[in-house]
């Protein structure tokens, strides 16, 4: 990891510097990244492509400001993420722009769904394309503030502390909306995979 | 301490990120051992997991790449000419 941050820092100052087509290079690891950021606050595959390449017109545009004690990966994640908004505000109307950073619904279930078969669900399974389909629209339908914390956290495997800077939210936000992102998820593949795998009957009558 | 499920459902995402107070932890892994239940939820939330952060899940559209970089090249090109210009 040192090694890669070492050289990027090291093409950042030299696309600065002026050899400005070394930014293809620098970018190439992080357009899976940047496209899944839009993505998941647009939901639409063509806006996100848009979106994409904006945020990372802006962020060639911008590279000279980039600070090297800040992380590239968040502060590309941070543009791609005011694109995303600002895309989303544009289709939407300025009406709807105060429902974006919404709150925490107090009430909700957060309990995960019960099965006792998944173990025994082979590897495989996993390699199912309708299970990959299911998983993108649980992830589609989840709110926005929880998919956008779950798509940064464990789609882009950015931890806790990044995901939270790249929001301008707190962690402990982070964290509770993670954490109910994944119990939703949890809750809504468990059906689809009771049929993947028919349940053994006598465990669900169980009490819990 | 004795945990209950639905404690064990709290910890789940914190217990899956290694986040949790080795205490915690201990506890967690004592109910784990009993209770196949507890032990499937969080397999099944691990899994998910797994089986986002695979590149398959969501792939990026055909062209993606050829085209942002078709983008970015003109945009360098006219960032240069500027230069120059000035």
């Amino acid at each position: 990891m040192q090694t890669k941050s070492a050289n990027e820092g090291e093409l950042i100052r030299r696309i600065v510097a002026g050899e400005r087509e070394l930014f293809h290079e620098l970018i190439r690891p992080y357009e899976r990244m940047v496209y899944l950021t839009v993505f998941s606050i647009v939901k639409n595959e063509t806006d996100a492509e848009d979106g994409a390449q904006e945020a990372v017109i802006n962020a060639y545009r911008h590279l000279a400001s980039f600070r090297a004690e800040a992380k590239f990966s968040t502060w590309l994640t941070t543009i791609a993420i005011n694109e995303g908004r600002k895309r989303l505000r544009r289709a939407k109307g300025a009406a709807e722009d105060s429902i974006e950073e919404q709150m925490e619904e107090k009430e909700g279930d957060y309990t995960p769904a019960p099965l006792t078969d998944w173990r025994e669900i082979p590897l495989e399974a996993l390699e199912r394309k309708e299970l990959r389909e299911a998983l993108r629209k649980a992830i589609a339908e989840l709110p926005d503030i929880y998919r956008q914390v779950f798509t940064l956290r464990d789609l882009e495997e950015l931890n806790i502390e990044e995901t939270a800077q790249a929001l301008g939210v707190n962690p402990g936000i982070v964290k509770v909306r993670l954490h109910r992102a994944r119990i939703m998820l949890q809750k809504k593949l468990v059906p689809f995979l009771k049929t993947v795998a028919p349940a053994r009957r006598g465990f669900f009558g169980r009490a819990l | 301490m004795k945990l209950e499920c639905k404690h064990v459902w709290e910890y789940i995402s914190e217990y899956i990120d290694g986040r949790v107070d080795p205490q915690v932890k201990e506890d967690i892994e004592r109910h784990l051992e009993h209770c196949e239940i507890c032990s499937a939820i969080l397999d099944s939330t691990r899994n998910i997991l797994i089986l986002t952060a695979d590149d398959r899940t969501f792939e990026l559209p055909v062209g993606f790449s050829e085209r942002l970089h078709e983008r970015l090249k003109k945009e360098i090109e006219g960032s240069e000419t500027e230069l120059k210009k000035k």
